[in-house]
């Protein structure tokens, strides 16, 4: 059952992501040229709920499924891996029109060839762990 | 079903059949239709709330690292060297987006092409990618780029960009821009402001350059 909910929650997940279009190369090409409100649609909205919620869940402290509080980690450093980070992402979104979740979600769709994705990211996420430490942070 | 000798009892018991049948068509019909943005943004954060709900926190490429770790990356560096047991939540959840997937492309893919700008397909037309009609342009992921090296290049590099990006910044769309910037996290706000001027510059800078080689 603990197992359970989690990969229905991720169906979930893969449906909506499906259905809104979210993973679809064309439409983050339209939203990175800014010549439809589709995708600003979607983030926006899911921005504004999340705000409220998040905001509820701390005002009111509403408790999890197994009574302890919901808590929030604060991101903390600086920044730079901020920016240089999130540059380098959005680099490979543009190109690759998928972001992690998406790339699986499209693979069960049917793109097999999101497997190179896959890998790349695999293979991009590795490389980060060797060279992290001459990294600026 | 009890017999009352009326013989009106049986056409009424079956319309009500027959509408809920019916109701349910209407219902799948309407799934299967793309999903307006508001819909599938009020979905994505109460995915979002459905996961603090079970005490975890909504953030797909952690997967990368922790997958990574799985393969015994710990050894290579001491980033992937953690309790990665913590975190088959999320392979789960992994699991599940990739199912999701499948169940949309079976059975509530929508028939009708998608609604891409006209703008869009003109300069993706320019580019030399013609639009389709599905989600993604089969010049770039169809089957035939196995015999395109370049292509496959192209997707390979795009990966390493996001895998490298997302755990140098601390997270992806949905680490940053969702469940970030709902808790209002300035740092997550300067995420995704890089992965717009990363995705600007791609599309506008280096895509004219990469596409016409």
């Amino acid at each position: 059952m603990k197992a359970l909910k989690f990969i229905v929650t991720g169906v979930l997940f893969g449906i909506v992501m499906a259905k809104s279009e979210a993973v679809s190369w064309y439409r983050i090409q339209e939203m990175f040229r800014f010549q439809s409100f589709h995708m600003f649609g979607i983030i926006g909205t899911a921005l504004l709920v999340g705000i409220v919620a998040v905001f509820m869940i701390k005002r009111y402290h509403i408790k999890d499924y197994s009574g302890n509080p919901i808590t929030f980690h604060d991101k903390t450093g600086r920044w730079l891996r901020y920016l240089l980070g999130g540059i380098i992402f959005g680099l490979g979104w543009a190109l690759t029109g998928a972001c992690p979740g998406p790339m699986f979600v499209n693979l069960g769709f049917g793109y097999w060839s999101m497997l190179i994705v896959i890998s790349g990211a695999l293979a991009g996420t590795f490389l980060y762990g060797l060279v992290r430490r001459w990294l600026p942070h | 079903m009890m017999i009352t000798g009326n013989i009106e009892v049986i056409p009424t018991d079956f319309s009500l059949f027959y509408n809920n049948v019916t109701q349910l068509i209407f219902m799948l019909d309407l799934i299967r239709q793309p999903w307006p943005w508001y819909a599938s943004g009020f979905a994505i954060s109460a995915i979002m709330v459905l996961l603090l709900y079970f005490g975890k926190s909504f953030g797909f490429s952690s997967n990368l690292r922790t997958i990574c770790s799985m393969a015994g990356a710990g050894s290579k560096s001491d980033f992937f060297d953690f309790d990665w047991k913590g975190e088959i939540w999320n392979l789960l959840f992994l699991v599940g987006s990739i199912l999701g997937g499948y169940i949309v492309s079976v059975w509530l893919n929508s028939p009708a092409p998608l609604q891409l700008s006209e703008t869009t397909i003109t300069d993706l037309h320019k580019l030399g990618i013609s639009f389709d009609g599905g989600l993604n342009p089969d010049q770039l992921f169809g089957r035939q780029i196995l015999s395109s090296p370049k292509t496959i290049l192209l997707l390979l590099a795009g990966g390493v960009l996001v895998g490298f990006g997302s755990r140098y910044a601390g997270g992806c769309t949905s680490g940053h821009a969702i469940s970030g910037l709902s808790n209002l996290q300035i740092p997550s706000l300067i995420a995704v402001v890089g992965f717009f001027i990363g995705g600007l510059a791609m599309t506008h800078l280096i895509f004219p350059v990469l596409f016409k080689l």
